[in-house]
């Protein structure tokens, strides 16, 4: 027992959890006594202290608890001048289930730990989701009081946000983005553990939130102050729990740009990069500079809370719409960084299932680094109804807009890759069709919004609600499941069962649209949202809407049903199933433990399909391969393909 | 191109018509605007402002629904035409790698479009924003959760629980709240603000048709927000002149009430103004709101002078479960003394019925 709870790991986590909560526990209650505070009365701790102690576990405790867990253990060692080797892959790879469950330096374990922990906090955002919609299925009170409610839908937000699409998105690039380029691992496989492991203590911090005295944090997931300044104290794991996801987020976009930056395969240039590491490459631009925002705007709800700060307070000269500022500096492009990672995916997917390049891939990559750019400028268009200054709603009116080009671009070129194509419309390329019509109508909705009279008059009605589903939902999440299906089999070495996935599609697409589609008419007749109650009028649709998502809500246990059957006994996958020429589908499935055997070298643009005889990679050393084309190159391929082929 | 050629030879039902294509997706837009204009999309208007805003969603629909019809019919129609047949599990498509031109096109067209419309927005956002002549003022203040109008009435200003407006004349609010955001929202009148802690917000309307209309707010702002309801009424001058006239006297020596002084306890507790039973379970008035407490059963053994105590200052007992700072403390301010005397005596007789 003692030696397990010596040795790094769960236990030893679990172990040291406890010692941090009675550390954090001490420190408040010598902290209090020393200046005096009242700290014991009738035999128990004052609330003031309990709340105290709480907000400073929140904090400390799970710093604790990866400590445990082992995530330092090799700094420690170092630090402590105690012998440590850099090449110690004593860590790497998994043998079994219980590798999943602790520090591990393996990217592709790392990318599934990422993948099946989003998974897991999609089912509890969307059972959340499916009792906010049980709430709304007839006017008045049903099943939850209206702090529940509140609780009900900020969770849901903050769930589906933080812990699902963003990490899953960091999951998938996780597994497969060393792979493309060429890579044995990531760039800092210790620091890629600890990113992850900082994942799981956010999502059980904002779920266990419920528990917390006064309820879960209910003030959306915008949390805007001052209301979140004086809600009661589940409020702060919203706040705190954003930091881990936060700083986790942030870690893993350093660790793709230095990945990408200097670990690419001989030959590998820019221009040979398959577009996922591009949409990457781009997001991760995007978290580096902007998430450090939302952990500011945060750290100032703390310190207002805990400390008395005034940053948000009017009556103490506080800055309310500061907060409004910044947290959309980072919430804007936030919602690049849910959106970049999925076009990379179907940039992958219809290329391979449509048997052809990508049409424009000099365009797809600049329009991509046009949306990091203009993303920064269009903040204020979530403000526009909020009491800044008038003058600012023009500029950010015009920028909001013209985001939509790049984006219209990359619409075009899906299209024109789709054309005379030799489309194999299997699951992954159905979600990827999917995709291009739903994040269409997401996109044109976002235009709309983009029209400042038109938004004063639909913002906070279920108009936005409406649109943000249509982006992130019929966006994010339809390439999200190309994505897994895609990899599925490069992931797991088996194959999934193609009539699930295609059922899957299709209950998804139709009750996705039954459950979205008339929230736009809802919204434009003037119901707001964010409401547990609202007027007889809109009784009908509700009570349609919320029928239709608990349609959706069961089509996702086909796909779980899918994945968890199809992993376990699925026909074994080869190495190439999709006879595609990006590098991750060169080596088996799943790939060895440091994925090539030998460092591939690239000779070619990784969507050649069409060219006779094109290659994207080699396992020859450099030496022997003369760089070829890059992707974006026409004509002239002819002449030097023939000297190709491996 | 002897690629294409064979690629092509060998798929000869891998064609898609221009012409075809075109007729569909022109049919198809055509549906879709015409069906975009039958529905109802809004509810009814009653400001100037209306006007514009409703004509700027329509000419974004006769926009919006081509544009998604032609991606949707492209992707439809590749699927239909492009799709693998049998056979041809091995081939590739032709390898077209770009077409400058193309690219060229569907940048510059888009962001011509997109400009024209900001610009089309921007002439309306002026339009529904100028302000003319001397507009009838009044402040707003949203506070948890509930609206109180401050109207002028001969140069003193007075609070009310209600509003009145004279139809045809602009209105400018000035927004205010006293703890967190609140967003005062009229969706007839089509306009919305947030009433801001510490700084005041203002937009103006002109009401332009008779009627009782409700304001909802529309920015989250606690427990209640989905109950933070009140209305505001458009009528003639005369009859707004006569209203105003009523509301009563200034704030500060709080004798002024909204309605007309009514002294029916029953009433005043199932009145608009009020709005008790949206939060309160009460048998006789039979409301059952669930926000707050219910009244039949922690008042069967409190006395009106604890009652009366309760309305005016709520946050100074609180009943089991429920949180302070829910209920409005403003009821002192906008209903008149005797009022309150008789909510209280009414709300003591009817929760001692067992």
């Amino acid at each position: 027992m003692t030696a397990r709870l010596r040795a790094p790991g769960l236990p030893r986590a679990f172990f040291f959890l406890v010692l941090g909560t009675l550390f954090c526990a001490a420190l408040i209650i010598v902290v209090r006594e020393l200046y005096g505070y009242p700290v014991f009365e009738d035999g128990g701790v004052v609330t003031k202290a309990q709340n105290a102690i709480l907000l400073l576990s929140l904090l400390i405790a799970p710093l604790w608890f990866l400590i445990g867990l082992g995530a330092f253990d090799y700094w420690f060692y170092w630090a402590a001048g105690r012998p440590t080797r850099a090449e110690d892959h004593s860590g790497h790879g998994a043998h079994s289930w219980r590798d999943y469950f602790r520090i591990n330096t393996d990217h592709k374990v790392i990318g599934i730990q990422y993948v099946v922990t989003s998974f897991f906090f999609m089912l509890v955002g969307g059972l959340m989701a499916m009792l906010v919609r049980a709430e709304l299925a007839a006017p008045g009170r049903q099943f939850v009081d209206p702090g529940t409610f509140n609780g009900l839908f900020s969770v849901h937000a903050s769930l589906m946000i933080f812990l699902f699409i963003i990490p899953v998105f960091a999951g998938l690039a996780n597994y497969v983005l060393p792979l493309m380029i060429g890579a044995p691992d990531m760039a800092f496989p210790r620091l890629n553990a600890l990113s992850f492991w900082m994942l799981p203590i956010a999502g059980i911090m904002m779920t266990a939130s419920f528990f917390a005295p006064g309820g879960s944090f209910a003030t959306g997931w915008t949390a805007y102050a001052p209301l979140s300044g004086d809600a009661p104290i589940g409020q702060m794991f919203f706040t705190i729990g954003v930091q881990f996801a936060g700083a986790s987020s942030i870690a893993t976009a350093l660790n793709f740009l230095v990945t990408i930056i200097t670990m690419r395969a001989p030959g590998m240039s820019f221009w040979r990069l398959p577009l996922l590491v591009w949409a990457n490459f781009a997001t991760s631009l995007l978290v580096v500079i902007a998430t450090p925002f939302i952990a500011a705007s945060q750290f100032f709800v703390l310190l207002d809370y805990a400390l008395h700060f005034n940053f948000f307070r009017p009556e103490r000269d506080g800055d309310v719409l500061m907060y409004q500022h910044v947290f959309w500096f980072y919430s804007h492009p936030a919602v690049y960084i849910m959106m970049l990672p999925g076009f990379g995916i179907i940039s992958e997917v219809l290329s391979v299932k449509a048997r052809k390049p990508i049409f424009g891939y000099r365009m797809m990559a600049f329009s991509l680094l046009a949306i990091v750019l203009l993303g920064f400028t269009v903040w204020a268009h979530h403000m526009f109804v909020s009491g800044m200054q008038d003058w600012i709603r023009i500029p950010m009116m015009v920028t909001t807009a013209i985001i939509a080009v790049p984006t219209g671009i990359k619409i075009f070129s899906w299209l024109a890759t789709l054309w005379r194509g030799v489309l194999h419309m299997d699951t992954p390329m159905l979600w990827a069709c999917g995709f291009l019509t739903m994040f269409t109508l997401g996109g044109i909705s976002g235009v709309v919004l983009a029209m400042v009279p038109m938004d004063i008059y639909v913002s906070d009605t279920y108009f936005i609600v409406a649109h943000i589903h249509y982006v992130l939902y019929g966006g994010s999440l339809f390439t999200i499941y190309a994505g897994v299906y895609y990899w599925f089999p490069k992931m797991t070495g088996r194959m999934f069962d193609e009539r699930l996935g295609k059922l899957h599609f299709w209950l998804t697409f139709v009750a996705f649209n039954c459950t979205f589609a008339p929230m736009h008419l809802v919204g434009v007749k003037g119901m707001p949202r964010r409401v547990a109650d609202y007027a007889q009028e809109f009784a009908g649709w509700n009570l349609f809407i919320s029928i239709s998502s608990f349609v959706l809500g069961l089509s996702t246990l086909v796909f779980v049903y899918n994945m968890v059957a199809s992993w376990r006994g699925g026909p074994r996958a080869s190495a190439n199933p999709w006879r595609a020429l990006t590098l991750e589908w060169q080596v088996s499935s799943p790939p060895p433990v440091f994925n090539f055997d030998r460092v591939p070298t690239v000779v070619g643009g990784p969507y050649e399909y069409g060219v006779p005889g094109a290659v994207h990679g080699i396992f020859k050393p450099a030496e022997e391969a003369r760089p070829k084309t890059p992707a974006g190159a026409t004509g002239g391929s002819a002449e030097s393909s023939s000297e190709q082929g491996v | 191109m002897g690629l294409e050629e064979r690629t092509q030879s060998e798929r000869p039902h891998a064609r898609a018509d221009w012409r075809q294509m075109l007729a569909v997706g022109t049919i198809a837009s055509a549906l879709g605007i015409a069906l975009a204009f039958v529905i109802d999309w809004f509810p009814p208007a009653a400001s100037k402002e209306a006007g514009p805003v409703d004509t700027l969603w329509h000419v974004l629909l006769i926009f919006s629904i081509p544009i998604f019809v032609g991606v949707t019919v492209v992707v439809g129609f590749a699927i239909l035409r492009f799709r693998m047949r049998p056979g041809e599990e091995n081939l590739d498509g032709p390898p077209i790698h770009g077409n400058t031109r193309l690219e060229v096109v569907w940048t510059a067209i888009p962001a011509i479009i997109l400009v024209g419309l900001c610009t089309y927005s921007f002439v309306v956002l002026e339009d529904v924003e100028a302000v003319s002549g001397k507009p009838v003022e009044v402040r707003v203040v949203g506070e948890q959760f509930a609206w109180t109008y401050f109207v002028d009435q001969n140069g003193k200003e007075v609070a009310s629980n209600d509003l009145h407006l004279p139809v045809g004349r602009q209105v400018r609010f000035t927004l205010q709240s006293k703890d967190v955001l609140h967003d005062f929202w009229v969706p007839a009148f089509r306009i919305k603000k947030d009433a801001v802690p510490g700084i005041d917000v203002k937009y103006t309307v002109t009401p332009s048709k008779v009627g009782t209309y409700p304001v909802v707010c529309a920015e989250l702002c606690g427990l209640g927000h989905a109950v933070m309801r009140s209305s505001v009424t458009v009528e003639p001058q005369d009859k707004y002149e006569a209203w105003l006239a009523n509301v009563g006297k200034p704030a500060a020596t709080p004798t002024g009430g909204g309605g007309g002084g009514e002294t029916d306890g029953k009433a005043i507790f199932t009145s608009a103004q009020t709005n008790c039973g949206t939060c309160h379970t009460l048998a006789d008035a039979g409301t059952k709101g669930t926000i707050g407490p219910d009244l039949d059963d922690v008042l069967a053994d409190k006395d009106e002078a604890f009652i009366k105590e309760s309305i005016v200052d709520p946050n100074k007992v609180i009943a089991d479960g429920y949180q302070s700072g829910v209920m409005p403390p403003n009821y002192g301010q906008t209903l008149q003394p005797a009022q309150i005397d008789a909510l209280a005596k009414y709300l003591s007789e009817v929760t001692k019925g067992g």
